[in-house]
This record gives structure tokens, C-alpha cells and sequence, in this order.
């Protein structure tokens, strides 16, 4: 400061406190909207829901159909992939998940023969292999992620690898019988 | 109190940094303590306003391009999904297409400023030479931004500006299907004005750093323009800084006033029309910091030769004109011979420089009337006067005007009323 | 007094252009209402644009497309999300391909942007004679805005487009006079929902109020954000401004 006379000194400061704070608190604002239109544009939040036939998918397949840019797993599961999923210990499991709790739809129906996931493996966003005829579906039935060597089992729990969590269950509803509706 | 505040010796991180890599005392000794004269008046403002509002732009412009599609099928949508769709897009936007226009009027009146204060002369040469530059380089950015949004005055600015390259004698025709990448403009166009608006920025940055560099060599001018002694001088910090802060905000409320609530006013309905190749608009101006020299192009319109033959004709003349408006401020420094600096202390100069801007403002609203009735007659005219001013009128000047005695010191006026009349009284005020 | 002078030719160049533009093209002095969305406070009128968006419904969408506007947007102008899937729905879009391969029709969704009635602007321009415009952003492209357009929607004149070529029509207010749009705006054209009668003016004002809105759909949240960031710039230059004076009390002496 030039010079700092004994009687104006304590108003000086406070002004000097409330002037470059204020011109900070402008620079943060200017920042703010240059940060945020990174986030989803109001076009990505609104993307519309998918509905998916699934009248087609006989016991023993699975389809795969594309929500919100990522790949979702449909497995049409027999009596023995449900019957081994439901044998495991949960107290094995990493990320315990009863069978049942595995397929069931955000409205709270249970078909457990249909199996409804994000096709994205939880470790680091790869998609795991073993939903298409003649791919390893990995050591315990179900998926296998060629990544970094997840193994998920046939509910589509995490059973050896990196990956932190099961594959995930977006939201979905059974508009009937044989359709559903993601998102 | 005066400048020759020294350089402290860092200590700590900063100091362990500053021993190996001097950065932390060189910004102090720029940006601190760099010594300024004590009398500037708030013209002086305004160069480091056009350095904020350069900074602005290439913020706001590199934020755009994360949303924005450089393709002639999808620029125009992609526009209208930064204002309808992208968080704050519509202000990002708007910020964008007014900071182009007021970092134009702050450069025009940075540039007056130094007309009138002579800041161009001996030793700041090459100061006022990289400025011209910037203004170049910023003139090139524009009107390559202009294009972007793909509307119609977009698609038929780009048009109208690169045919003035065919006026060029034998390659001109050549030389237009090259800058095009086409017969005419199209999405190849397109595409390199998006790629050259993109790197033009970084090289007026790059000219700004050496426009500085050069400033702090000799230090800056002031009005009274006479070259100053340390303790006619005072560090930058705070005393400048302060003060630049407030014409900030002051120049924001400006810019808000537009951006926030007449942000299409400085515009052209037009541009919101989608790029038509087919159907030319009724009335086509550019914005309205090129219209001086717009009306300088369209201001000849007659064949200038010697014995019926024509050397130049109309075409090539006013593209001539045009470039030569911008050209002549290259050697302004040699043109004008008077050694006085400020127009304070020249009599006829001072009067010379009222109507120069006079004239620019008349050749401004000359570019934006059609080019009929009395218009041809007044741009032709502005023209005329623009190149006596610097050609003639300058040169003769600095021998035959008799400039008012000029004190020694800020501090000394020569006569008790003279100086203090003029600019002295304004300093920091 | 030499500051004054300066600043007056800086604001005669800079309002130079928006005078001049005008004046040259302008066939008629336009009609001109006092829109709510007009100043600084300015706001959509929801009630207004209601009604401009039955008009346009019913009338516009017949020919023009707008698609650069969302359906889900309209519940800025305070319709529920049913009403605006409602609206949607009345709506036919291409969408596909599907499993075959092949594109198909289906219902409007609120994502989806107003469609043109026709597959494109060819198809649009051979029965025309001329593509009618996307009305997305019409009220920003055109000279005068939403005045212009209420002017338009009212300036036709039978008599004068009796001698005319079959589709084209003589309006006051379009530059040349000759427009290839008929007239659309008839007395109870439409039933408004809210009552309203609904004259040829009261269509007009209403169509035009809905058009500004879809062309300039962030106008309240712009005029907010700028009464915040006036005061917010007027606050700080007056601090900095004291900053300032103190600071230099001593260097001025």
C-alpha cells in the first residue's frame, strides 16, 4: 500500500476485502456456467426410454439392445442356469445378491427367468463377453470380461476378478408378458 | 512515492521455483511493479481491456467448440442446440458474438487513443506495428467466426469477401477457388474458417505477449507525451490494477446491457436464416466494425487509368483502397514527422485527429446505407480525406505546424493554464 | 466536454447499422403491440402462448416444420408432462431403421423435435411453388421479430391479390408484396381452450407470442441472469471506484 494514514486505515482495508473478494466471487461466477456446460445438454437428460420385445428370445438366449449409448444384456435364462445361480453361498459372494433380487424389475415383479443388466462390466467400462452363442461365458457360466478378467456368474454376480460390484440392473418395467421398458 | 520499487527475493517454494526458473520475478517485475507514469487518464484503460476481452473470447470460444459441428449440413442445428440444449450455452454464446464486437470498440478506441497521443512514435515504433497486426489478425478472426453459425449473411459474407481476392490481377480467379476449396463457398469453406478461426487467436495471443514486451521496454506513453523520470512513475500494482478493475466493471455494464438484453441487436436477422446458396439477401452489410472499410471498397467506382487505358479498374481499386486503409497505419510512425507527441501541444493536429474520427464514424454509417443516392458520393469523399489525412496532411504538418511549447516535466506545466487544461486534469480521476 | 463528444461518436457508430438495416427493406410500418416479453423484466405470457400454440397446432403445423424445437420444452410454458406427450402424440415422426431394415412412422415423444409435414424441402417447394420456412427460430429472422410476424398474419389484402397468379397472394407487410402463403387467420378458426374469442387479431397476437418463445425459448432465464449481473458490475465498479480514490489521494496531492 502507499501509505497507510492512521485514520482511514481500517476503512481502507475493509474496502480493499470487500472490493477483491467481490471480484473473486465474479470470477467464480463467470467460471460457473463454463463449468456446467459440460454436464448432459437438457437433450442427453430427456433421451427417451426403449421398449424391448422380447417374445422372440427362447430359454438358453440373450439379446442385446442399446439404452442411453450403452449395451443392455437380455438373457432368456433355462431351469439349470437359474437353479445353479440360486445354489451359491451368498456369504461367498463379494456382492451378495439373491438370485431372485437379481431379477426383478423396478416395479418390484420377479421373472426370474429373464435376466435384465447393464452389458458393462463394473471394473473399468469394458463389455463383458459371453452374452452371444460361441463366446466364453467365463469359469462360472455367465459372463466373462476379456479386460481385466472378471468373471460373473449366471445371475450376473462378480465371482473372480477386479470388478468391485455385480453387473448392474438398469430400471426397467414388464409392460406385458413379453415387453418391457427400460429407462 | 515512486516506482523504483526492486524486485523481492522470494523465499520458500516460490523462491526454490524462482532460482531455477525465474518466472515469479519476472511476472512481479511485469505485472507488480512495472512502472507506470502517474498522469494516465482513463484512455489508458482500455488496452488492458482489450486483453481481457481477447481472453474472453478464446475462453467462450474454446467452450463453444465442445458442442458446436464444423459441417455445412449440421453448424446451423448445432447453434441452435448450444442455445436451446447445452447448460448455459445460450450465454456462452451470446457472450461469444457481442465480446467480438466490443473487443473491437475497445481496441478502436485503444487505437484512437494512441493517434491522438502520438504513442506511435520514436522509440515505439514496432509497439504500434505489432498493434496494427493485432488488428489484422482479429479483423481475419471475425470475419472467419462470422461464417460459423452458417446463416445467410454467414454464407454470403464469406462469398462476398473471398471474391474480393478475384480483383487480383492474373491468379485471382485461381487464388479464390483455393481459399474456397471449391467453385463456390461450401462445406470445404466451411471447415478451414472453422480451422483458421480456431488458430488465428493463439497467434494474436502470441503478437499481444510481444505488443506488452515491447510496451515495457520503453515503458508506457501518457499524455502529456514526454518521456518521463522514475519518479514521475509509480508501480502498476496497485494503482493501475485498481483502476483497470474499475473500468471493467464499468465496460461490463456495456457488455451486459447487449448480452443480457439485446443480444441479437449488434446482428443480423438474416444470420438466423440457414445458408442459402441459391437466394442472396436483400441487403447484405457486414457487422458493423468492418463497415469504415467496407465503404472505402465500395467507394470506388470508376476505372482509374492514364490516355483511355485502364491501369486499375473500379474492382481492383476499391480492394486496394480497402487493404490500403489497414496498410497505411504501418507507417504512420514515419509518416507523421512531427516530434511532439501528444495532440495537446499541436494546434492544427489536434484538429486534424477530430476529423479523422469524424470521417471514420461518416465512413461507418456510409457502409451500412445502400449504395445509391448521395452514398457513393459521401464514401468516396470519407475516403479521399482518410488517405490525405495520412499521406498529406501528416507529413506536411510535422513541418509547418508550430506545436505550443511542451513542459518538461508533469509536474512543470509551461504556463500556469496551458497544461492542466488538457488531459492533466484528468489523471486517475 | 472532449470525453462527451468522443463517446457520442462511438454510440453513433455502433447504432449506425440496426437503424440503417431496417429502412432500406421494409415494404410497410409494421403493427405494433405491447408484448409482455418486451424489457427488462420482460416474461412469456403462458396464457398467451397457450393459445399461440393451439393456433399453430391447428393452423401452422399444417405446412411448416420447427426442428429445432423440442415438445418436451413446452412445459416452460406451464403444461404437465401428459399434456405435453398429448401434444406430442397428435404428431407423426420418422424413426428407424428397425430390425427389417426399414424406416418407420410412429407417434411424437416430447424428446422429439417438431416435425415438417413433408419429407423435405423438395417435396415441400412442388406444391408450393416454395419451401415453406422452419418456423424454429422465424421470430429472430425476421426484421421487426414477433411485430413482424402479427403484421404479416393480418396484412393481406384480397382485392389486390385478385389479378395475381393462382398461389400468390398481395400482403402489406412481406418485402414485394407477392407471398405465396394464402391467408390463414378467419374468425373462431380455432376453439380456445380458455375461452378466449378468437378473432383474426387475437390468432395473430397469440401464434406470434408462441413463436417468439420457440425461437428464443431462454429469454426469462436471460433477463434474470442480466438484472443480477448489472447489479452485481454496478456494486463493484462503485467499491473499486472508492478503492480507487483512496488510493490515489496520495499520488494527486
Amino acid at each position: 500500500m502507499a501509505t497507510d494514514a492512521a485514520d482511514g486505515g481500517n476503512r481502507r482495508d475493509f474496502l480493499q476485502i470487500v472490493g477483491w473478494t467481490g471480484f473473486g466471487l465474479g470470477v467464480a461466477a463467470v467460471a460457473w456456467p463454463l463449468f456446467q456446460q459440460m454436464n448432459p445438454s437438457a437433450d442427453v437428460l430427456a433421451l427417451a426410454s426403449i421398449d424391448v420385445d422380447l417374445a422372440g428370445v427362447e430359454p438358453g438366449m440373450a439379446i442385446t439392445v442399446q439404452w442411453r449409448g450403452k449395451p443392455v444384456f437380455i438373457r432368456h435364462r433355462t431351469e439349470e442356469e437359474i437353479a445353479q445361480a440360486e445354489a451359491v453361498d451368498l456369504a461367498a459372494l463379494r456382492d451378495p445378491a439373491t438370485d431372485a433380487e437379481r431379477a426383478t424389475s423396478a416395479d418390484g415383479t420377479t421373472r426370474q427367468p429373464w435376466l435384465i443388466q447393464i452389458g458393462i462390466c463394473t471394473h473399468l467400462g469394458c463389455v463383458p463377453l459371453g452374452n452371444k452363442q460361441g463366446e466364453p461365458k467365463g469359469d462360472y457360466g455367465g459372463w466373462f470380461c476379456p479386460c481385466h478378467g472378471s468373471h460373473y456368474d449366471t445371475a450376473g454376480r462378480i465371482r473372480r476378478g477386479p470388478a468391485p460390484r455385480n453387473l448392474d440392473i438398469p430400471p426397467f418395467v414388464y409392460n406385458s408378458d413379453t415387453e418391457i421398458t427400460i429407462g | 512515492m515512486s516506482a523504483d520499487t526492486p524486485t523481492p527475493k522470494f523465499t520458500g517454494v516460490l523462491g526454490w521455483i524462482d532460482y531455477r526458473l525465474p518466472v515469479i520475478s519476472w511476472g512481479y517485475k511485469e505485472l507488480v511493479a512495472y512502472p507506470t507514469p502517474k498522469n494516465l487518464n482513463y484512455f489508458w484503460n482500455f488496452g488492458s481491456l482489450a486483453g481481457i476481452f481477447l481472453v474472453l473470447q478464446i475462453v467462450t470460444g474454446i467452450v463453444l467448440v465442445m458442442h458446436y459441428t464444423p459441417h455445412a449440413d449440421m453448424a446451423f442445428s448445432s447453434i441452435e442446440h448450444i442455445m436451446r440444449n447445452v447448460n448455459y450455452g445460450w450465454l456462452i454464446r451470446y457472450a461469444h458474438a457481442n465480446g467480438a464486437s466490443f473487443f473491437f470498440i475497445v481496441v478502436y478506441i485503444h487505437i484512437f487513443r494512441g493517434l491522438y497521443y502520438g504513442s506511435y512514435k520514436e522509440p515505439r515504433e514496432l509497439l504500434w506495428i505489432l498493434g496494427v497486426i493485432i488488428l489484422i489478425l482479429m479483423m481475419a478472426t471475425a470475419f472467419t467466426g462470422y461464417v460459423l453459425p452458417w446463416g445467410q449473411m454467414s454464407f454470403w459474407a464469406a462469398t462476398v469477401i473471398v471474391n474480393l481476392f478475384s480483383a487480383i490481377p492474373l491468379v485471382g480467379d485461381s487464388l479464390v477457388t483455393w481459399l474456397l476449396g471449391g467453385f463456390s463457398v461450401g462445406n470445404p469453406t466451411l471447415q478451414r474458417f472453422f480451422s483458421l478461426h480456431y488458430l488465428m487467436p493463439f497467434a494474436i495471443f502470441a503478437v499481444v505477449f510481444l505488443h506488452i514486451l515491447a510496451l515495457h521496454e520503453h515503458g508506457s506513453n501518457n499524455p502529456v507525451g514526454i518521456d518521463l523520470t522514475k519518479k514521475d512513475k509509480i508501480p502498476f500494482h496497485p494503482y493501475y490494477t485498481v483502476k483497470d478493475v474499475f473500468g471493467l466493471f464499468v465496460a461490463l455494464l456495456f457488455f451486459g446491457a447487449f448480452v443480457f438484453f439485446a443480444p441479437n441487436v449488434l446482428g443480423h436477422a438474416d444470420n438466423y436464416i440457414p445458408a442459402d446458396p441459391l437466394v442472396t439477401p436483400a441487403h447484405i452489410v457486414p457487422e458493423w466494425y468492418f463497415l469504415p472499410f467496407y465503404a472505402i471498397l465500395r467507394s470506388i467506382t470508376f476505372d482509374i487509368g492514364i490516355f483511355g487505358f485502364t491501369l486499375i479498374d473500379a474492382k481492383l481499386g476499391g480492394v486496394i483502397a480497402m487493404f490500403g486503409a489497414v496498410l497505411v497505419l504501418f507507417f504512420l510512425p514515419w509518416l507523421d514527422t512531427s516530434k511532439v507527441r501528444s495532440a495537446t501541444y499541436r494546434p492544427i493536429y489536434f484538429w486534424a485527429f477530430w476529423i479523422l474520427l469524424a470521417d471514420v464514424v461518416i465512413l461507418t454509417y456510409t457502409g451500412a446505407m445502400p449504395a445509391e443516392g448521395i452514398w457513393p458520393t459521401v464514401a468516396l469523399i470519407g475516403t479521399i480525406y482518410y488517405f490525405f489525412h495520412f499521406l498529406v496532411l501528416l507529413p506536411l504538418l510535422g513541418r509547418f505546424e508550430k506545436p505550443k511549447p511542451v513542459p518538461e516535466s508533469i509536474n512543470k506545466p509551461v504556463l500556469p493554464r496551458a497544461a492542466p487544461a488538457g488531459p492533466q486534469a484528468q489523471p486517475a480521476e | 466536454m472532449r470525453t462527451t463528444f468522443a463517446a457520442a461518436l462511438v454510440g453513433a457508430a455502433l447504432f449506425a447499422t440496426p437503424s440503417a438495416a431496417p429502412a432500406a427493406e421494409a415494404g410497410a410500418e409494421l403493427m405494433t403491440r405491447d408484448w409482455s416479453f418486451e424489457g427488462i423484466f420482460g416474461s412469456y405470457d403462458d396464457a398467451a402462448a397457450q393459445r399461440g400454440l393451439q393456433v399453430y397446432d391447428q393452423v401452422c403445423a399444417g405446412c411448416h416444420g420447427m426442428k429445432y424445437v423440442a415438445f418436451r420444452t413446452l412445459t416452460d410454458l406451464g403444461y404437465s408432462e401428459e399434456e405435453v406427450e398429448q401434444i406430442a402424440s397428435n404428431y407423426t415422426v420418422t424413426d428407424g431403421p428397425n430390425d427389417m431394415g426399414e424406416m418407420f412412422e410412429r407417434p411424437a415423444e416430447p424428446n422429439d423435435t417438431w416435425p415438417s409435414p413433408y419429407r423435405n424441402d423438395a417435396e415441400a417447394a412442388s406444391i408450393f411453388g416454395k419451401a415453406p420456412p422452419d418456423m424454429s427460430v422465424i421470430a429472430k429472422a425476421r426484421v421487426g421479430g414477433a411485430d413482424y410476424l402479427y403484421s404479416l398474419m393480418l396484412g393481406y389484402d384480397d382485392e389486390k391479390g385478385m389479378d395475381l397468379s393462382p398461389g400468390n397472394y398481395w400482403n402489406k407487410f412481406y418485402p414485394g408484396n407477392i407471398i405465396a402463403m394464402p391467408p390463414q387467420l378467419y374468425p373462431d378458426l380455432v376453439q380456445y381452450a380458455d375461452g378466449t374469442e378468437a378473432t383474426p387479431e387475437q390468432m395473430a397476437a397469440d401464434v406470434s407470442h408462441f413463436l417468439m418463445w420457440a425461437a428464443e425459448p431462454k429469454l426469462e432465464q436471460r433477463k434474470r441472469l442480466g438484472i443480477g449481473f448489472m447489479l452485481f458490475c454496478t456494486a463493484m465498479a462503485l467499491i473499486f471506484y472508492a478503492m480507487n480514490r483512496r488510493l490515489w489521494a496520495d499520488i494527486k496531492k
